[in-house]
């Protein structure tokens, strides 16, 4: 099996150069997206072979000077496949959809080279081909981030986008480095048998957390998402956010599960679950205050990332203290939500596409009333924002349920501190679950519910064809998720015994339960509930309703009539994505994200009309904006002075360098 | 072979000799001592290679020898001494260090260079070790020369005598192939030719030899 997937990504690395001669034309896009969703269906059967067979490595003939570029295929890896293919696959059919007419070739060649360096880095079993995969899945998303440079903002994303993954890849150098040691042997097996401990351990962890952080967004390095998911074409868009941030996750876990062995102490879990529970807030708040479509699905990628970060640092807590059953609840809670999320984060970015695709907006205020010319789309988006929004019986809620039962269950760890943290952790987790409701309820509402507020969205058609394939299939595929999650935990559980070393509390295939005797969760008999209280619901409104239904104009709140130029009624009428945000951008917004509201009011007899200017910012964007940029103009100006150097300077300088790298040198020996 | 045989304890002399003129170099206050200085450096060089050729049975070193003595000894002090009176320099030469802190300096970097040597190179034989540690304290001095001496000539001189350290450090190991020496020769050659146009450039463009007069005429200056 991991022959036949190393072989997927050579092809797919071919692919991606063959696009060069396949963009000249639609059927050469065509083949190379179908191809890409073969791929990514080909990776999900990897994923569950290797979960349900044993692991497998091989060791290719080539790979870097010391020795051979290693891959392996263990249950961690087979598991983070599934999110990757199920996220390549749709997107890729979205794009197949699509096509109408040639695509430039800088939108098709990366696309297989940013898949080959996602499937690399999650197959990888050695250091250096961790960061090839590494490299390639950043370098290839942020060409195609950049695939739109004629516009200053999508340059100004790619350009920080870029920064954020240079920094990401750096300090994976540094974090492989540092846990080598002096032994320069960079393979996993290696690394795993010569665990960090103390300061080094420490260090590694806080290294591989910015690396990793800064890919998968998690506070205070997500500021780049919110910027480039808009700027990348929506297929790429669901892929970054539903299988990039995950493979960025799957380095954090293969690090702190696995490669840095199990005796590290509970407090190594603080970090990532303080981080996870800001990151969350965050994201979940600025979902509600953004009016863009992408921006705003970006930063609740932000939320669901925080929240699986969590997940991972509460296992590797219970862990530390012994409770291999708590832990392995955690580590199930933190990989199916990573998985749920990869699915409606794929299916909520899509739909968000094909709303760009038939109304010609991502945004808010510029949508409305697509439910009757889009109805597929809007109805699978409906699932999606279920699911986002955790609302039983959608995957979403079951793996925000385990997480909630693994934060309750925080207290089992003895200490004071991290017992009070969870405790805050836990109230904050709750806060970013109702956060995310609230703003998945406006996205949903603003697009596609109301009237149209433009002549546009009036106008809005859908594509049909794959691209509806590629919208029902992670639909379908969520209900199926959140109809069966105890399935899915057996699934996981090999992966399970790796990282936390026991299976997670059993409750039957159709439960899930946080322990033996705890809470339950029974998917199927809470949706035959639902289903049959909204059929109640139904059957009582149409048996009380009168024979016969007419339509009347809808009420318009008071205002006067429409003049007839507004067929739809005056858009200015409905409730605004800023207006919609209000509440909570007055009640959390000044001191998180520095919302400003200031009221212009003309002096009485003006004609001018009364001006309300509401603004937001990320503080950690406009720190990377400002002071940073000034240390670095800074820090050059002082190096410039060294071109002003005479040529006895210079010759001192390169004197100075020998000579302080002999006395290292001999300092060296001398110990 | 170690200390108190024949062969050791004259390559060693030849080694150290070539280390002290290093230090005259660096102490003389008048340019033709100091192209003097050089000329019997290069002529101790060219003593040691034939000593080192005729210790270690390898007839290449005796025409490394001939080399040295010709091009250090002879062609390159002449050369510099026709420079010198043809431009009609200051006889002085111009320090950017005293010569006091030059010399402890020096002596500072001697210490370095067997401070870094012999512990790095345990296991070889004694001489090449003892060589080595000479060499690349001839190496230092001749960079510590250039950097505290103004005047370009003194800083060719410089250059030159650390070639001087490179081929003491060549000449040391057994086995080291000619063609490496031929190269080095003809690269002391070339850098003395180059010096030489260098020096008339400056002495046409800016009547001195001054480096320092070259940075008012540098570019890109805000």
């Amino acid at each position: 099996m991991l022959t036949a997937l190393a072989l997927l990504v050579a092809t797919l690395a071919a692919l991606g150069f063959a696009g060069l001669a396949l963009a000249r034309r639609p059927a050469g896009a065509r083949l190379l997206h179908g191809a890409c969703a073969v791929a990514g269906f080909a990776l999900v059967a990897g994923g569950v072979a290797g979960l349900l067979g044993g692991p497998q490595t091989i060791d290719l003939p080539f790979g870097p000077p010391w020795g051979p570029a290693r891959l392996a295929l263990d249950p961690l890896s087979s598991w983070f496949l599934l999110p990757l293919g199920i996220a390549v696959a749709c997107a890729s059919l979205f794009a197949l959809g699509g096509i109408h007419g040639t695509v430039p070739a800088r939108e098709l060649v990366p696309w297989p080279l940013f898949i080959a360096g996602m499937a690399l880095t999650v197959l990888s079993a050695d250091g250096f081909t961790l960061l090839l995969g590494f490299e390639a899945m950043s370098l290839a998303s942020w060409a195609l981030v950049a695939h739109d440079h004629a516009q200053a903002e999508n340059r100004r994303a790619a350009r920080i986008y870029l920064g954020f993954a240079g920094f990401g890849g750096l300090t994976l150098i540094l974090a492989i480095g540092l846990l080598a040691g002096g032994a320069g042997d960079v393979a996993f097996a290696v690394l795993r048998e010569a665990p960090p401990e103390g300061l080094r351990a420490i260090g590694v962890l806080l290294l591989v957390l910015a690396g990793t952080g800064s890919k998968a967004g998690l506070a205070p390095l997500h500021v780049w998402l919110p910027l480039a998911h808009p700027a990348a074409p929506s297929h790429v868009s669901a892929v970054m956010s539903g299988a990039m941030t995950k493979v960025a996750l799957y380095i954090l876990a293969r690090f702190a599960f696995d490669l840095m062995g199990p005796a590290q102490p509970f407090w190594m879990g603080a970090p990532l679950i303080a981080l996870g529970a800001a990151s969350a807030v965050i994201g979940a708040l600025r979902a509600n205050l953004e009016d863009d479509t992408k921006t705003l699905l970006a930063c609740s990628t932000i939320e669901n990332v925080g929240l699986i970060a969590m997940g991972l640092g509460l296992a590797l807590a219970f862990r530390g203290s012994d409770l291999t059953a708590m832990a392995a609840l955690a580590a199930g809670a933190a990989l199916l939500h990573a998985l749920n999320h990869a699915v409606f984060k794929t299916l909520l970015f899509l739909a968000a596409g094909e709303v760009l695709h038939g109304a010609l907006s991502r945004r808010l205020d510029r949508l409305g009333g697509l439910i009757h010319r889009m109805p597929w789309t809007a109805w699978a988006a409906l699932v999606g924002t279920a699911a986002a929004a955790s609302l039983p019986p959608l995957s979403g809620f079951a793996s925000e349920w385990l997480l909630l039962q693994a934060l309750l269950a925080g207290w089992r760890v003895g200490d004071l501190a991290f017992q009070m943290g969870v405790a805050a952790a836990t109230a904050l987790a709750a806060l970013a679950a109702a956060l995310a409701a609230s703003a998945m309820v406006r996205f949903w509402g603003l697009a596609f519910l109301g009237r149209p507020r433009t002549p546009r969205a009036a106008g809005a058609e859908e594509t049909g064809g794959a691209a509806r394939i590629a919208l029902l299939l992670p639909a379908g595929l969520t209900v199926l998720l959140g109809l069966a999650p105890g399935l899915m935990l057996d699934l996981a559980e090999p992966a399970l015994r790796l990282m936390a070393g026991a299976a997670a509390p059993r409750a039957g295939s159709l439960a899930i339960g946080a322990a033996e005797g705890g809470a339950r969760y029974w998917p199927l008999f809470v949706a035959a509930l639902l289903a049959g209280a909204i059929g109640l619901a139904v059957w009582l409104v149409r048996r009380r309703a009168p024979a016969g239904v007419a339509r009347g104009p809808a009420w318009d709140c008071g205002f006067i009539a429409a003049p007839p130029h507004l067929p739809f009624g005056d858009p200015a009428t409905q409730p605004s994505a800023a207006g919609f945000g209000q509440p909570l951008r007055r009640m959390l917004g000044e001191s998180l994200l520095a919302a400003r509201e200031s009221v212009t009011m003309p002096p009485p007899g003006d004609t001018r009309p009364a001006l309300l200017r509401a603004s937001h910012h990320d503080p950690v964007l406009a720190a990377l904006e400002g002071p940073l940029p000034r240390w670095r103009e800074a820090i050059a100006t002082q190096a410039e002075k060294l071109r002003d150097l005479s040529i006895r300077q210079c010759l001192g300088l390169t004197f100075g360098a020998v000579v302080l790298m002999l006395a290292l040198l001999a300092w060296l020996e001398a110990r | 072979m170690s200390f108190g045989q024949l062969p050791y304890d004259v390559a060693h002399l030849l080694g150290g000799g070539v280390l002290l003129f290093s230090f005259v170099l660096l102490y003389q206050r008048r340019i033709g001592a100091v192209i003097n200085a050089f000329a019997t450096q290069g002529t101790l060089l060219a003593i040691a290679a034939a000593w080192q050729g005729y210790v270690q049975g390898a007839p290449g070193l005796y025409v490394t020898a001939v080399l040295a003595l010709a091009a250090k000894g002879v062609l390159i002090p002449l050369a510099l001494h026709a420079i010198v009176r043809r431009l009609d320099l200051h006889r002085t030469v111009e320090t950017a260090l005293g010569i006091g802190p030059s010399l402890v300096a020096g002596v500072g970097l001697v210490g370095l260079a067997i401070l870094v040597v012999l512990p790095a190179t345990e296991g070889a034989r004694a001489l090449a070790r003892e060589d080595l540690a000479l060499a690349l304290s001839v190496v230092l001095l001749g960079m510590l020369m250039m950097i505290t001496r103004r005047n370009a000539i003194s800083q060719v001189i410089g250059l030159l005598s650390l070639e001087n350290g490179l081929i003491l450090a060549a000449i040391g190991v057994a086995g080291m192939p000619l063609v490496v020496e031929l190269s080095t020769a003809a690269l002391v050659l070339m850098v003395a030719v180059v010096a030489g146009v260098f020096a008339f450039q400056i002495r046409e463009r800016f009547d001195t030899l001054d480096t320092g007069s070259l940075e008012e005429h540098r570019g890109e200056r805000r």
